[in-house]
């Protein structure tokens, strides 16, 4: 790793590297600037011929399956985070490569978590040879730190898809953990002990990839109904006595924030909302998991009571709180892209208005248009935001990885994109001149909603004639980091970031947005 | 002659906090030396963004209190520099070193002085000697907030909320909210008001007052420290009445200098006094909170009512908060930001009330153009008390936004 690594600047102003891990990439050319061209990619054709008559596709182990899908050095190999913090079964596939005795593996996740810190040691012994995925914690610091083989490639949930779609990824080996499955391979998420729900992100690696694992402690006789995963894609069934562990699965229970000034923000967004107009009857809203996120559900869905609105969709992660407005009829359909607590996944299980999608449906930029584009509100997160309302959401301000990009960029193309942020966390300004890294382009950010007051993008005379007359405090998104930077004592100082490329932020469209680069 | 020695050697010290669970504090030790200079070592949360920042405060306020030759270390929760510049000075002081030295943050302009009947439905408390709640409180709109130097404040740490809150008061913009501080029982009280008084708090709480000398004395103390600093702006006094004795004396109290614009009781202490168990009704303090609103009213003076414990009971707050408002009460303590809107909607008047209020006041107004000494509205006959209340509350409604 110690070859000078050719720079390029892109459509932003960002310092990417034209090549990453081997393969030449197109900086980033402005939101909706790239075309692509060119067919699919596919996996080879198959014959029934070549699979048991009687669909019994089980084999005894998790290394005999990968055995027989001839893994091989330097392939890749995927796997779903829906089990998020409680999965075991990535490391498996893992352990059971390293077992079998290939190196210089991809691991391709579509998230790491903490629990999965095992992985560094499979880089250090050569079994891996970098990870492609959203990196945080140990595995963050592992790759910012400069020391994986690889570069680490950051892609947005939808922005996997269209990496496997469109070839820039080859998944050699899926690995699927199915919380209930049949020895014919069709699985479920939504039953069984170790249930998670939606198993949407799955659905690419098994689309696409040239061999299918389904690894499951729920194995019923055909047919697993329902099946969100086909079996006409699996080539081996393994049967494990856990997938992962069901307290770290889901949480028992999601909990609204109970800071005063979280919730302000909260009520705030919500407000917003009700007085921008976009709060009507039909509208459609996407929150997450995070306090301010449930906070805002449960001060909107107060509001729409108020003014008798129903919404005629919301998007997940799913939580109580969705579940509920589903229940009181405030929403038609949750269309749920992964499912965090428990009263999330017995809806999807027994709801048919609880509806899974995958990142296809919701995400994937180079499709025939996708549903992330059809909701009114989004409302996220951020760890920074710029003047000109550039956000980042991957790293701390000092250049270390924090967060996965998940479907953060690609909710951004919702009609009014919301970031709900403190105005500083612990003396650390969240306004600042200019993003640490850039994760979504300014251009697509409507809204940022602090305690201390809202600034609407001024690309959006719009939103701002709509709130003219409201009671919100509506600031120049400069005012509100004026008083934060005189609360704090001033500017924060940059830090000091090296100048080796450790991994690469993509957009959407699969375009180079930033770079991370080596911290000390 | 002895002590005197004790407080002129210098000693080791510490002050402020830190740890994992710790937010927006900095914990300092010092150790003075006779040579050698500052030997300043820091670890702090923020140290990439803040930290050359912080070591040049540290050294500032060091040199201002003249503190030449000792070794500090800090450990930095993200404090901000109103409480990095408290802390320091806390433990330089308990180090035995700069006496009578002080050293201010950057001052915030401070909005106009309170009237004295200005709306005091909501007090938002913060404890002394929690930084972490400063910065914010206002944004949550309490019509005051209380910074606690009393029973928030652990006996050991007196003398740090002291010189925080002082800080606070100097340099922490809290809004349009009216700046209180609840001092001491005195004559403990009396070294905080020597402290606070000189960055011109809006009102003084005092705490468990039962004779009204207990007032006076605090009156000519903080009449003093304003003319020694020459302090024109009002301070105004609050009393806290907390016992059977208060009680007996809320009129003496209420009365007890011009200064006082409000009478307040406290009930945790109260009922302790009486030996009964404080319930949701406040059945127990009913004849206490009734002759507290009389003599208030004799006196000229607001009434405010005690906090409401429970943080989680909204209802209930509510529920009390227009019972409270029913006997006279024109505001209440808060815990918890989520209280303030309870409250205030709790001590608003209803519409029906202020629509009644309006067309009286509405039909006075005609009469007296019309030259009538009669007021009437419709067939009715309106009393000079009916008209009287109605303009107040007119008043009230209208600086609660509700008419």
């Amino acid at each position: 790793m110690s070859e000078r690594i050719e720079l390029a600047q892109n459509a932003a102003g960002r310092s990417v590297p034209a090549m990453v891990n081997g393969r030449p990439q197109i900086p980033f050319l402005g939101v909706g600037q790239y075309q692509p061209r060119g067919r699919k990619a596919a996996p080879p054709i198959c014959s029934t011929k070549d699979y048991p008559e009687n669909g019994d596709k089980r084999v005894a182990n998790l290394e005999t399956a990968l055995r027989n899908c001839g893994l091989r050095n330097g392939m890749v190999i995927s796997n779903h985070h829906h089990l998020r913090d409680g999965d075991r079964v990535a490391l498996m596939a893992l352990d059971a490569a390293a077992k079998i005795g290939v190196k210089d593996l991809v691991w391709f996740p579509s998230a790491s978590f903490p629990s999965q810190k095992a992985a560094i040691e499979l880089m250090q012994s050569g079994v891996i040879h970098h990870i492609e995925g959203s990196m945080n914690g140990p595995l963050g610091d592992y790759c910012t730190q400069g020391k994986m083989r690889g570069m680490g490639v950051l892609r947005s949930h939808g922005g996997r898809w269209q990496a496997i779609q469109d070839g820039e990824v080859h998944i050699d080996v899926a690995v699927i953990a199915a919380p209930t499955a049949d020895a014919f391979g069709n699985a479920d998420g939504s039953h069984g002990k170790s249930a998670c729900g939606s198993l949407g992100f799955a659905l690419a690696d098994s689309t696409y990839a040239d061999r299918v694992i389904v690894v499951t402690d729920n194995l019923v006789p055909f047919p697993c109904v329902p099946w969100q995963i086909q079996g006409n894609n699996v080539d081996f069934v393994v049967e494990v006595d856990s997938i992962g562990d069901p307290a770290k699965i889901v949480s028992g229970t999601t909990e609204i924030t109970r800071s005063p000034d979280r919730l302000r923000i909260a009520e705030f967004v919500a407000r917003f909302l009700r007085d921008a107009g976009i709060m009507r009857n039909g509208f459609s809203f996407q929150a997450g998991a995070g306090g301010i996120a449930l906070a805002f559900v449960d001060f909107l869905r107060r509001m729409m009571k108020e003014d008798g609105v129903k919404a005629r969709f919301v998007r997940g992660g799913s939580t109580k709180f969705l579940v509920e407005l589903l229940q009181e009829g405030l929403t038609d359909y949750i269309l749920d892209g992964q499912t965090f607590d428990l009263d999330g996944v017995k809806s999807i299980g027994s709801d048919p208005r609880h509806v899974a999608t995958s990142p296809f449906t919701s995400y994937n930029y180079h499709g025939k248009g996708n549903f992330a584009s059809l909701v009114d509100a989004v409302v996220l997160g951020a760890t920074e935001v710029d003047v000109n309302f550039n956000a980042n959401v991957v790293t701390h301000s000092d250049g270390r990885l924090l967060h996965g990009i998940g479907g953060w960029q690609n909710c951004l193309a919702a009609g009014c994109t919301i970031l709900a942020v403190p105005s500083f966390r612990d003396r650390i300004p969240v306004i600042i001149d200019e993003v640490t890294t850039l994760t979504g382009p300014g251009e697509l950010i409507d809204v940022v909603a602090t305690e201390r007051g809202i600034a609407i993008n001024p690309r959006r005379q719009d939103l701002l004639d709509a709130v003219k007359g409201s009671s919100l405090p509506i600031r120049p998104i400069q005012d509100i980091k004026a008083e934060v930077e005189r609360i704090c004592g001033g500017k924060p100082a940059r830090p000091k970031l090296g100048d080796r490329p450790v991994a690469v932020v993509k957009w959407v469209d699969g375009t180079v947005l930033d770079t991370i680069w080596q911290v000390s | 002659m002895s002590s005197v020695n004790t407080l002129a050697i210098p000693r080791p010290a510490e002050a402020g906090h830190w740890g994992k669970e710790v937010r927006s504090d900095l914990h300092v030790s010092i150790e003075p030396r006779d040579r050698g200079g500052l030997e300043i070592t820091l670890e702090s949360r923020v140290g990439i963004y803040y930290g050359s920042s912080i070591l040049s405060q540290t050294r500032q306020v060091l040199e201002s209190l003249g503190v030449k030759h000792a070794r500090i270390s800090g450990h930095d929760e993200g404090a901000l520099p109103f409480v990095i510049s408290a802390r320091i000075e806390t433990a330089v002081k308990r180090a035995g070193l700069g006496v009578d030295k002080k050293v201010l943050p950057e001052k915030i302009a401070r909005a106009g002085p309170s009237p004295r009947d200005r709306l005091r439905r909501s007090r938002l408390y913060l404890p002394g000697s929690e930084p972490k709640y400063f910065i914010n409180a206002a944004l949550h709109g309490p019509d005051a907030i209380i910074l606690d130097l009393e029973d928030s404040v652990h006996h050991a740490e007196k003398d740090a909320a002291r010189i925080l809150v002082r800080n606070a008061l100097h340099g922490v913009d809290f809004g349009s909210c009216e700046r209180m501080v609840r001092i001491n029982q005195l004559p403990l009280g009396l070294q905080d008001l020597t402290e606070v008084i000189p960055e011109q708090p809006d009102l003084i709480l005092i705490p468990k007052v039962e004779r009204p000398e207990q007032v006076s004395q605090a009156d000519r103390m903080i009449d003093e420290l304003k003319s020694r600093d020459r302090i024109d702006r009002p301070i105004w006094l609050m009393p806290i009445v907390e016992s059977a004795l208060g009680i007996e004396n809320a009129f003496a109290i209420a009365t007890a200098t011009p200064n006082i614009a409000a009478l307040t009781i406290g009930l945790e202490d109260y009922t302790a006094d009486l030996g009964v168990a404080k319930t949701l009704e406040g059945r127990e303090s009913r004849y206490a909170r009734t002759r507290l609103v009389n003599a208030a009213k004799a006196a000229g003076v607001q009434a405010i009512d005690s906090v409401f414990g429970d943080v989680g009971d909204l209802a209930g707050l509510r529920q009390w908060g227009e019972n409270s408002r029913a006997l006279g009460f024109e505001g209440m303590g808060c815990i918890h930001p989520s209280q303030i809107p309870v409250i205030h909607q709790a001590f608003a008047p209803s519409q029906i009330e202020v629509d009644k209020a309006l067309k009286i006041v509405a039909a006075f107004e005609e009469a007296q153009q019309r030259g009538l000494a009669v007021v009437s509205l419709g067939s009715k006959m309106i009393d000079p008390p009916v008209v009287e209340r109605a303009r107040k509350l007119v008043v009230g409604a209208k600086a609660m936004g509700k008419a």
